[in-house]
């Protein structure tokens, strides 16, 4: 029936016909049908002198030009959708999370903190004294952070340096941009209310 | 005296008071033996069905919800399968059927004091929850287990509605998740909670609903969350549910901060009769530790999720000494499973699943050596699900010798048709070492390169095989013939792209009638034989299953897309979409 349709008009229905197994495998499945030893996808050696996977090694991270992905048969591997789906990372909705910056004075390298994990001030303290190993301490209105070396500061929208706890958190995480860590004289010239 | 002995024990069985017998009948709960017993006599089969309170229906269509109600008046217990199980992998259309409602409404008239519905691939409307919610004042447990059709909406109504509930299972289903408000519609009045399994809903639940729910159920013992519920907050759950014995983690991932871990690390050792762990979405392997100290007492673990690499993996493996239950992604790599079989000699089933099933090159150094390292170290291992790249015969014939024990054993090698990799030559004997050598198997799935010679060995050695499921298989109806011919134990075939056709199905059409169903994709089976088929066996229901249009429009001779014979007493269905058509006796395409 496939042969009557094909001679019928000249198009390639051949993409189109009903088969059996994979996509694109045409001359494989018949051999395959025939005698078995002579399939050519199963063999990785075949696979290669196919061209099927381009001419340079898997390691590329260029994989536009090699199908390194087949096509896909409709269910199979058999898999079920939920557990697909369940690949996909988290909805993106809400759960961007908010990374800043944080650097300490002194400290070599930078660090980088989600600030969405944290309900409040005290948490994010709290989180801020155990990745440094320090002591921050309490903020109060009008001595910042008395008795300790550090204040933890930030850098917001208009680009200006802030002390952390001065206004409510949620105007403090829509305007954070980047904390830094001051440490010393700088720390204590804060904290004087200036 | 001979010709008077079946009056005699018409007699004796007429002579015991029905209460003594529905007291002993009250004894015997498997399906199998009440069907048994009333086959006995007249007398019997009354008393057993004035008494039967649990009924499994395993496809909806093979009977009807009123041939249900009507000879068994006393259900407090109901199980109900739906679609064929390859409609797990999207080979049955959207619309085919399964759909419940038409099941609750004759149960909301007939059996007021229902207490247990569980399903199986059923289309189940929020309507349908509805009428649950309302129609059964004593309804208890409520499993959906790969169900869907049904929204938060139809969730609320059963939160809203069952005072009596102890079980809301959702398992696998695909839900509408239009919000997670629906949780707040438990009463605060209502305690009686002993399981609840969200893990398939995406959007968050209110936690403080939770918590309190928590809180006033002290009967808790299984608490599956979803992805939503974010690490940090565990622990106040954990806390407030130390007699859990099933729990299921949301995203398994935070900011490293050593109050949370220590609060979480704390809260799971307070759990001292944990069993069973799941969920670990997102896993930060610095909060692993945190389950150290339940790992000893664990029975299952679900990490099928979790995407942390072989090293990790092992640190947790190689401490759950009492494992008898794994599922986990192939990340876990041979080298894992060595240590699996090292460390967990009470395993019983295993589940390997691909991290990346749609890549032609492996990305995991998992292969056929992990599977029989695992044969060789656990003793009772006899269930397994393993998804590969590569596979011999050998290996197959030395995990079939290492263990005879197997009961269940699916293997998926990825690639279509892939033969053995170190001769090439097809699978047949690697398959038939484990159907020769296991003789209690009862459910195979096979892959790979294989010929019409598997399948005499299948057909003649897989004698207690109940469930076989064949992809990319096969030379001629020949297979198929071996395995219909033999297999005594039979009950479901499934069959994806395989050269098999008329000749085998029509030699052996008797042996369908003995199956629950037979599923034929992509095959090669014509629309005439489908026809012989159902104008021959009356007790079938032969349903094609087309989308282009009427097998009529086309030769008699051109195969079907899919075929789905089943077993009924129910007649041909009523509620058939578009591309369904069943053959009446006289041959004619019914719509």
């Amino acid at each position: 029936m496939e042969s009557i349709v094909d001679r019928e008009d000249g198009l390639n229905l051949k993409a189109t016909e009903l088969r059996l197994g994979l996509p694109g495998r045409e001359e494989s499945e018949k051999e395959t049908m025939a005698s078995f030893k002579n399939n050519k996808r199963a063999s990785p050696e075949s696979a290669v002198a196919d061209g099927s996977k381009g001419d340079f090694d898997a390691g590329d991270g260029d994989r536009e030009t090699a199908p390194v992905a087949k096509a896909q048969v409709v269910g199979w591997p058999p898999i079920r959708s939920y557990r697909k789906n369940n690949f996909q990372p988290k909805k993106a909705e809400g759960e961007a999370g908010m990374y800043v910056k944080v650097s300490m004075d002194g400290a070599p390298y930078l660090r980088k903190i989600d600030l969405k994990v944290y309900q409040c001030y005290p948490e994010l303290l709290k989180a801020l004294e155990n990745m440094f190993k320090l002591t921050i301490g309490v903020y109060s209105e009008r001595e910042g952070y008395k008795g300790s070396e550090y204040a933890p500061t930030y850098e917001d929208k208009d680009g200006d340096w802030m002390l952390v706890g001065d206004v409510p958190w949620e105007m403090f995480m829509s305007s954070c941009k980047r904390l830094r860590i001051m440490k010393g004289s700088e720390a204590r010239g804060l904290g004087c209310g200036v | 005296y001979l010709s008077n002995t079946s009056t005699l024990s018409t007699k004796m069985a007429k002579s015991f008071p029905e209460e003594v017998l529905e007291h002993v009948f009250s004894f015997i709960t498997s399906d199998s033996d009440r069907n048994a017993v009333s086959l006995v006599c007249k007398s019997w089969y009354e008393i057993e069905r004035w008494c039967r309170k649990r009924v499994f229906v395993g496809n909806c269509y093979a009977v009807s919800p009123r041939i249900l109600t009507r000879r068994f008046p006393e259900v407090r217990s109901v199980e109900i399968k739906g679609k064929p199980h390859f409609a797990d992998f999207n080979l049955v259309p959207e619309g085919w059927g399964g759909c419940v409602y038409p099941w609750i409404s004759a149960m909301a008239g007939a059996y007021p004091w229902l207490e247990e519905i569980r399903l199986k691939r059923m289309v189940v409307s929020d309507e349908a929850l509805e009428l649950i919610s309302t129609s059964f004042c004593n309804f208890k447990v409520l499993v959906l287990s790969s169900c869907e059709g049904f929204s938060t909406d139809g969730l609320a109504s059963i939160a809203a509605n069952c005072r009596e509930l102890r079980v809301l299972d959702l398992r696998e289903s695909e839900v509408d998740d239009l919000s997670g408000h629906w949780l707040s519609h438990f009463p605060d009045t209502w305690t009686s909670l002993v399981s609840l399994n969200i893990a398939c809903l995406g959007s968050e639940v209110s936690f403080s609903a939770l918590e309190r729910l928590v809180a006033r159920s002290p009967n808790l013992r299984t608490l599956r969350l979803n992805r939503a519920v974010s690490l940090e907050k565990l622990h106040n759950l954990l806390c407030r549910a130390p007699q859990l014995v099933e729990f299921g983690t949301g995203a398994y991932s935070s900011e490293l901060r050593p109050d949370v871990f220590s609060n979480l690390a704390g809260a799971f050792s307070g759990c001292k009769q944990l069993k069973g762990l799941s969920g670990f979405w997102d896993v930060v392997p610095a909060y692993l530790p945190a389950i150290y100290l339940t790992c000893s007492g664990l029975t299952s673990l679900n990490l099928s999720y979790a995407t942390i690499q072989s090293p990790d993996l092992v640190k947790l493996v190689s401490q759950c000494h009492n494992l008898q239950r794994l599922w986990v992604l192939d990340y876990i790599e041979d080298i894992g499973l060595d240590a699996l079989a090292a460390s967990c000699k009470h395993l019983q089933e295993l589940r390997v699943f691909p991290s990346d099933p749609y890549v032609v090159d492996p990305n995991v150094s998992l292969t056929e050596r992990g599977l029989v390292a695992v044969s060789e170290g656990c003793p009772k291992l006899q269930s397994v699900l393993y998804f590969c790249r590569q596979m011999s015969n050998a290996a197959l014939v030395a995990i079939a010798r290492n263990r005879p024990n197997l009961v269940c054993f699916r293997l998926c090698i990825i690639e279509p048709r892939a033969p053995d990799y170190l001769t090439l030559e097809p699978l047949d004997a690697g398959f038939g070492a484990i159907v020769e050598h296991c003789k209690e198997l009862r459910r195979l799935s096979l892959s790979g390169l294989l010929t019409d010679r598997v399948f005499e060995y299948i057909g003649t050695r897989g004698r207690k095989l109940e469930m076989l499921s064949i992809a990319f298989a096969g030379e001629s109806d020949l297979g198929l013939h071996h395995v219909l011919s033999g297999c005594e134990s039979l009950r479901k075939l499934e069959i994806r792209d395989c050269p098999f056709g008329d000749k085998a199905l029509l030699a052996n059409a008797a042996k369908l009638e003995t199956m629950r169903s037979l599923w034929m994709s992509s095959c090669s089976v014509s629309f005439g034989a489908c026809k012989l088929l159902g104008q021959k066996l009356p007790r079938l229901n032969v349903e094609v299953i087309d989308e282009r249009g009427s097998p009529d429009s086309r030769p008699e001779s051109c195969p079907v897309e899919k075929l789905y014979i089943y077993r009924t007493v129910a007649g041909p269905r009523v509620d058939m979409p578009p591309f369904v058509w069943t053959i009446d006796e006289d041959a004619a395409l019914r719509v």
